[in-house]
């Protein structure tokens, strides 16, 4: 079994329950991985303060489309400023993995890059 | 000389033993996650023989002073070092030393012509031809110059199947505005050789001046810049089993001397003083400031290592087994490959079902180091219609075997994406 491609992330990536478009949503905002050109979009409809639902899109590699799928898992129900404290140790113990190569942690982050940069005014 | 005779010499001059090779090259006996490492990335850099690790110390514990104005023995020593490393880099190109400039690496060399010879050859409404699969290298200095001159970029366009479409160089030549050319000589992701000599020729019909970027073909192929009658080549130590630090570029005589210095400051000057300066003599005019006189002897050193092996020898060795890795490779369910049958040295592809950058992960996992994303090319990826491949290149230490592993890898690595 490969030590970074898990199971949690295998079924992320493979059957992601989160990703599509939310036509109804608040805020939205997409990004690009510089290092291999991916994207990724996220939509997101905020209620009194909380993320009452959200969305990704986007095409890049199973690390940054995992993470997408349980980070967005993670934080749906959560108030916006649980969003402000995401950070890579969070990522990382959705994500399953102990560690992960520098070249590979932009990928695992993106998702939280593009939430925060989406629901934070003037992050 | 008997016809069998003969056989057995092209036989002799086409032989490269890799295996015997690979004990040359200390970091190949690592091993990481407890296999041995594969290394499939020479085309980024290339790894670097005993005996130029060995030029490097003995130059260090030796030689080492700095070069030129130095009146003692020692320093005289690091100069004659340092202009025989030049004699050698020139000799191996068939160029001469005064043609013969060292740069840190093939951009720095690239931006120099930019500079120097852009600034003041070029004005609004001129041409740069470049190639669409051009390195970032190759591309950046040259729209950077578009920017400053007024000079427009256009592209010579790439058949399907990734060779240049030469009427549509035609077809730029014709508007009479080229100035320039630029081009690869052999593509880092299609692996495509161009046709360089033929470049040359219709550049220099037309009065435009032509410069090639040789850093994927000058480790591999015997190249000779007065044959190929090119005005600029460009490559870097580097990948042609030299240290990091020092490139090369080389430029026509008559060429260098009219175009002013690219930087200014020390060794570059003839005369200085509070109103202004004079220049050095080629190819010290180009050469401001103290040189990478220990990675310049590395490269001579690197090169006498190819020489000994025989360029010929290792571009049918590099061929070979660039085909028979498209061989293998090609029998793989849900990979495609880019780029034409007659190649250079590497092969990028792209495999159904998983990324580039997992690939090369997993990839990792089994200690094969291969490169993935867009190679510095990214023009050329959106061009292809994908934003990352994954590319294996090869070099004098790589065989059969290597290419046999990295099959394994990705079926190994297609199992655990359950593919």
């Amino acid at each position: 079994m490969s030590t970074l491609y898990t199971e949690i992330i295998q079924d992320a990536y493979k059957h992601p329950a989160h990703r599509g478009e939310l036509p109804e949503h608040t805020h939205a905002f997409e990004d690009e991985n510089p290092l291999c050109g991916d994207t990724l979009r996220i939509e997101v409809v905020v209620e009194d303060g909380a993320i009452a639902d959200a969305r990704f899109q986007g095409r890049g590699c199973a690390i940054s489309q995992a993470s997408a799928e349980l980070m967005l898992d993670r934080m749906i129900g959560q108030s916006v400023d649980e969003v402000s404290v995401l950070n890579r140790e969070v990522v990382l113990e959705e994500l399953g993995i102990p560690s992960i190569s520098p070249a590979r942690l932009k990928c695992a982050l993106l998702s939280i890059e593009v939430l925060k940069r989406a629901v934070i005014k003037d992050f | 000389m008997t016809i069998q005779q003969e056989a057995v010499a092209s036989q002799v001059t086409t032989s490269v033993d890799a295996a015997t090779v690979k004990q040359d090259f200390p970091i190949l006996t690592r091993t990481f996650h407890g296999k041995p490492l594969v290394y499939l990335d020479s085309a980024a850099s290339s790894q670097k023989p005993r005996s130029v690790l060995d030029a490097l110390r003995r130059y260090y514990e030796h030689s080492n002073a700095n070069v030129h104005r130095g009146v003692y023995a020692l320093a005289e020593e690091a100069t004659a070092a340092y202009e025989a490393a030049r004699g050698t880099v020139a000799r191996f190109i068939n160029a001469t030393p005064q043609e013969t400039i060292f740069t840190r690496n093939a951009s720095e060399a690239i931006n120099l012509v930019a500079y120097s010879w852009g600034q003041t050859n070029l004005s609004p409404g001129d041409l740069i031809v470049l190639t669409q699969l051009e390195h970032h290298s190759n591309l950046v200095p040259w729209q950077m110059l578009a920017e400053r001159s007024g000079a427009e970029v256009a592209y010579i366009e790439l058949h399907p199947d990734g060779s240049p479409d030469m009427d549509s160089l035609d077809r730029l030549l014709a508007t009479e505005r080229v100035k320039l050319i630029a081009t690869s000589f052999v593509s880092n992701v299609l692996g495509t050789l161009l046709p360089v000599k033929d470049i040359a020729g219709r550049a220099h019909r037309a009065g435009a001046v032509y410069l090639v970027d040789g850093a994927q073909a000058v480790p591999h192929l015997a190249v000779d810049a007065r044959d190929l009658d090119v005005d600029f080549l460009a490559f870097t130590g580097h990948k042609m089993l030299g240290p990091m630090g020092v490139g090369v570029l080389f430029g026509r005589r008559a060429l260098l001397e009219e175009m002013p210095p690219f930087l200014g400051g020390g060794e570059m000057i003839r005369h200085v003083d509070y109103r202004g300066a004079t220049w050095n003599d080629l190819p010290w005019k180009f050469e401001a400031g103290t040189p990478s006189v220990g990675d310049a002897v590395g490269l001579a050193a690197a090169i006498e290592y190819l020489e000994n092996i025989g360029m010929e020898s290792i571009a049918e060795h590099d061929r070979r087994l660039a085909d028979y890795a498209v061989g293998r490779l090609g029998e793989i369910t849900g990979l495609s490959i880019y780029g034409p049958l007659e190649r250079g040295a590497l092969v990028a592809f792209s495999l159904a079902g998983i990324h580039p950058h997992d690939l090369a992960s997993l990839l990792d996992e089994d200690a094969i180091a291969v490169r993935a994303g867009h190679h510095c090319a990214q023009p050329l990826h959106d061009l292809l219609g994908v934003s990352a491949t994954t590319r294996a290149s090869f070099y004098v230490y790589n065989d059969e075997s290597d290419v046999d592993r990295l099959v394994e890898g990705i079926e190994h690595a297609k199992r655990t994406f359950g593919l």
